[in-house]
């Protein structure tokens, strides 16, 4: 048993355990502060993480695989923890206890999603799932006093838990059609079980599963509520983080566990992401609540990533990957500025952004080109991903007409984007009516998360050929 | 480095560097974005210049320049100049610099209306300098989006939100569904050689041609998408709308030079990449392009508003174009570019004059202005001159062009020329004339009296500028002919199917099916 396989995750836990700990001990004026140590910790774990091969190895008897689809979700998830614990510490002021809580319980979350990376089984898989969806029962209620936020995480609560038995039901019928819980031994059998009702049923029951974490059709319904309600980091966390969870699980099992199902289902995945596409993009439209919108947003999002997992190539697959990280950078950019500028509750309508360009430019910019980036706008990294995830799909447009259906969508999905994006660039340059001109203070930590999301927005987008080769790379352990 | 290198980058360093800029400095702003777009139009002026002594590289090309971008999707930053793009480019820098100078009317946010422009300038001329797929899309997006934002923001009217949202819808939906075709076009060739490069793509279909089917997949796509860029009967009614909104200068850059992207494209792309299907397509786009010479020519008629005139009447000209195009020889797409530059020069000056008169009088409907040519000299002369060289007068640009494509469309459409030329001629003569009598001919109205031109000299300049490059060209067409003639010509070459392979195979084909 080879457990140096873990060293991120035993880490994370440790930082997670050292931060309760350190609670105890720091006078409670200073508490904030440890969120700077987490980030400064999981920085620390994330450097440590370029030390690690992304050969393929396997601990637990094939049960935890690290191999390169791992190891990059699990710099990706550092990456988001890192940033997300920098906003927490700005969003501090406005919870009234336990932040050292706060900060541990996203180490925890994290935990999850690198397990989630790793998941080679369902037993781990379902673990990880519920180490994410847990921790985020406590993360969206955080804030006790606010009403939305309670009635976010009631919310997240039943529907979450009703995914999980979902999951649950589906894996114990997989695990009783084929007897086994491990992916590659699974696609051994598979081949022979397609016909098998019981089984089909499983895999679907797991899908829908992971679909929530996604946010997908038809299991979406939370997403608008739960982001409007949660605090901002953990909007931005759930956004970014259990999102990319819920797409690294969703590759290893339609491609590496169930291949032979999967191959009959590529008019049902698109399908699902003809209608996640537009019913994100159509519910956005008349949103004025920043956060709520979005949540319409990531919906949408969802959808255009499914596109990859639809096409059933490698290219698909890669740029599943690349948008990821294209959307890792614009949507945390985004969250910091609602974080920093929305900070009541009952003041997330969109008119609040105005005059923002006065009260602080980088605010601004950063916001601006977050909505230009999700429109799917040259020259950032948004157009690339879509672009890549477009071409994925053409390509595969002999095989299946459905195909040229699910790429009108898109196109239609995009193009009514432009308007709710644009229409939240407008608030902050063009509104008439605005009140508080105050000047917004702005930290050094949060200043650099803030040019680090830009960078990597502008980097993706002008410089796409780094990130394609990488993502290529991870996905080649993919079977499919 | 090239010098189509320079002239891409200089305005969109400038606008980045305007950015830093502190807002209250619209002075500051305007004199930048003037210099820049002065110092663009100089180098494109001697890039134009040298383009005859300049050495030509091993595909034609000259001033090229190509760097790796995406190596592993072969997308590449490659730039380059044949007769093709030379005149566009030239023509792009000059009504760029126009539409700055007409920037005047522009009083608040200056900084962000000077970005904009700066960068959808840059954006444009990097499109029609681009000798890659991936590159040329992109850089019309980037001179596209400010656009809405600029009618949006600036633009003038009651209808302005509604114009701002159909342009958007329009030609987003257009890009869009050219996109698709150019990622469709991009997988017609085998993954080990599959590139963006233009250059590389051309010679790669010489050597096999795309399937039948892929050809008369794309196509569509690219006829279509670009179609809605060009405002292609029946997808033209964003065009009229939305520069009746827009500010000045955005109407000017935009129906002056961005709208020739997609005609471009097909020039560029379309034809010589996917000759069969051109083959099986130019005779519906020689009478959808009835459609915007006669439709739009009579729509024009009936129009009260000067500036839904000049838009009808710029979509109208779209369709002497198109014909150029259909007629798939020497001749008619040699007049089809020269027409583009004739009309980009035009366009540009046809908004900047009504631009100007909707400052000093307030409105543009053309029942309420009369006799101004007295108050308003030389404006009026300026306009007049205008719509002359739309009306296709000789010695300008236009007249050129026309006639050039009327010669090349004869030999293959002899009844669609005949209506496009007395549709061109008549039709086109009596709107702009009337137009002309409305508002500078007759009594002056009693509310006109006190109205005077502005004495700053300056104002005249970006006028000037496109009148002399309309009579330049109008006079001396042979500066551009003898540019675009042998590139013409291996468009030609390309784009005429004595490949027979394709047609021959898709026969074995049918023949193949028809025996089980």
């Amino acid at each position: 048993m080879n457990y140096s396989l873990l060293v991120l995750e035993i880490a994370v836990v440790v930082l997670g355990l050292g931060l309760l700990l350190a609670d105890l001990w720091t006078p409670v004026e200073k508490k904030r502060n440890l969120g700077y140590v987490a980030a400064v910790g999981v920085g620390l774990i994330l450097a440590w993480s370029f030390k690690l091969s992304g050969e393929a190895q396997s601990a637990f008897h094939g049960m935890y695989l690290m191999d390169g689809l791992a190891l990059f979700f699990k710099r990706f998830f550092l990456v988001t923890a890192m940033i997300v614990l920098l906003m927490s510490v700005e969003f501090a002021d406005r919870i009234e206890a336990g932040i050292s809580e706060f900060y541990a319980l996203i180490l925890f979350a994290l935990t999850g999603m690198m397990f989630a990376a790793s998941a080679n089984d369902f037993t781990l898989l379902f673990v990880s799932v519920e180490l994410i969806t847990v921790t985020f029962y406590v993360l969206t209620s955080f804030q006790r006093s606010k009403l939305l936020s309670l009635e976010a995480g009631a919310k997240y609560l039943i529907l979450g838990a009703l995914s999980s038995a979902f999951m649950v039901y589906g894996i114990a019928l997989v695990f009783g059609t084929t007897g086994r819980m491990n992916f590659d031994q699974i696609a051994l059998v598979a081949p022979q079980l397609v016909g098998d009702k019981i089984f089909l049923m499983g895999v679907l029951l797991v899908l829908v599963g992971l679909g929530f974490k996604i946010a997908a059709f038809p299991v979406q319904m939370w997403a608008p509520d739960v982001y409007q309600g949660s605090p901002a980091p953990t909007t931005a966390f759930l956004a970014v983080g259990s999102k990319a969870a819920g797409f690294v699980l969703l590759l290893r099992v339609l491609f590496n566990a169930v291949p032979a199902v999967t191959a009959h289902w590529t008019t049902l995945l698109i399908v699902i992401s003809i209608i996640t596409i537009l019913y994100g993009n159509l519910c956005a439209i008349p949103q004025r609540n920043l956060k709520r919108l979005l949540g319409y947003s990531s919906i949408a999002n969802a959808g255009y990533l499914l596109m990859g997992v639809a096409a059933m190539s490698v290219a698909g697959q890669s740029a599943i990957l690349y948008y990821l990280g294209g959307y890792l950078f614009t949507v945390l950019g985004a969250f910091i500025v609602i974080c920093l500028v929305m900070t009541k509750v009952e003041g997330e309508d969109i008119s609040a952004l105005a005059g923002l360009n006065q009260r602080s430019p980088l605010l601004a910019t950063t916001l601006t080109l977050a909505m230009v980036s999700l429109a799917g706008i040259p020259p950032l990294a948004g157009f690339f991903g879509k672009f890549l995830l477009l071409k994925a799909v053409v390509e595969k447009g002999a095989t299946n007409p459905a195909y040229y259906w699910l790429v009108a969508v898109a196109i239609f999905g995009v193009v009514i984007s432009l308007y709710y994006y644009f229409g939240v660039v407008r608030a902050i340059y063009w509104s008439k009516d605005a009140t508080d001109l105050s000047p917004i203070p702005v930290s050094l930590p949060i200043k650099v998360a803030i040019y680090a999301c830009v960078a990597g927005m502008l980097y993706l987008g002008l410089y796409p050929n780094a990130a394609v080769n990488l993502a290529d790379k991870a996905v080649a352990v993919l079977k499919m | 480095m090239s010098p189509l290198t320079y002239i891409i980058l200089w305005p969109l360093v400038a606008a980045l560097l305007l950015c830093l800029v502190p807002r209250n400095y619209g002075f500051l702003m305007r004199l930048v974005a003037l210099a820049v777009t002065l110092l663009t139009m100089i180098l494109a002026v001697k890039m134009f210049w040298q383009y005859d002594s300049a050495p030509a590289g091993p595909n034609g090309i000259k001033f090229e320049q190509l760097v790796p971008w995406v190596s592993s999707l072969g997308i590449s930053y490659h730039v380059g100049v044949d007769g093709l793009n030379v005149g566009l480019i030239l023509m792009g820098s000059i009504v760029a610099f126009a539409a700055a100078c007409c920037g005047w009317e522009i009083r608040n946010r200056e900084k962000e209306f000077y970005i904009l422009l700066l960068v959808m300038t840059g954006g444009i001329l990097a499109a029609f300098a681009s000798l890659d797929l991936f590159l040329f899309y992109f850089a019309h997006e980037l001179a596209l989006v400010p656009t809405f934002i600029m009618i949006g923001v600036w633009g003038r009217g009651e209808n302005k939100n509604y114009a701002t949202f159909q342009i958007t819808l329009y030609l987003s939906v257009g890009a869009l569904i050219a996109l698709i075709g150019l990622i469709a076009l991009y997988l017609q060739f085998p993954a080990a050689i599959r590139t963006f490069d233009v250059v590389e793509l051309t010679k790669q279909v010489q050597k096999n041609p795309i399937s039948l089917h892929g050809q008369n997949l794309v196509f569509p796509l690219l006829l279509f998408g670009f179609g809605i860029l060009i405002s292609l009967w029946p997808f033209h009614t964003w065009a009229p709308l939305g520069y009746g909104s827009a500010p000045t200068a955005t109407a000017m850059l935009h129906a002056g030079v961005l709208k020739k992207f997609g005609l471009y494209g097909l020039l560029r792309i379309a034809l010589p990449l996917l000759p069969q299907a051109t083959h099986n397509w130019v005779n519906v786009i020689a009478w959808l392009c009835l459609g915007n010479i006669l439709y739009c020519g009579l729509v024009a008629l009936r129009q009260k508003n000067l500036n839904w005139l000049i838009g009808y009447s710029s979509v109208a000209h779209m369709g002497f174009v198109f014909l150029g195009i259909a007629s798939l020889n020497v001749i008619g797409i040699s007049g089809a570019v020269l027409v583009m530059i004739a009309h980009g020069f035009l366009a540009a000056l046809s908004f900047g004059l009504s631009g100007y008169l909707y400052h000093t009088t307030g409105t543009l409907e053309m029942n309420k202005l009369g006799g101004l040519l007295r108050k308003l000299p030389f404006l009026g002369t300026a306009m007049i001159m205008a719509m002359f060289a739309g009306c296709g007068l000789p010695g300008f640009a236009n007249f050129a062009g026309e006639v050039t494509v009327f010669f090349g469309a004869w030999q293959k459409y002899q009844l669609i020329t005949g209506i496009a030329v007395w549709a061109a001629l008549v039709i086109g003569a009596v709107y702009m004339l009337r137009a002309i009598r409305d508002i500078w001919h007759g009594p002056l109205p009693e509310k006109w009296a006190a109205l005077a031109e502005s004495s700053w000299p300056f104002r005249k300049v970006p006028y000037l500028v496109l009148l002399v490059s309309l009579l330049v060209f109008g006079f001396f067409p042979r500066l551009l002919t003898e540019k675009i003639t042998p590139s013409a010509q291996k468009i030609v070459d390309l784009a005429t199917v004595p490949t027979a392979t394709p047609v021959v195979a898709a026969k074995a084909a049918l023949v193949a099916e028809a025996k089980p």
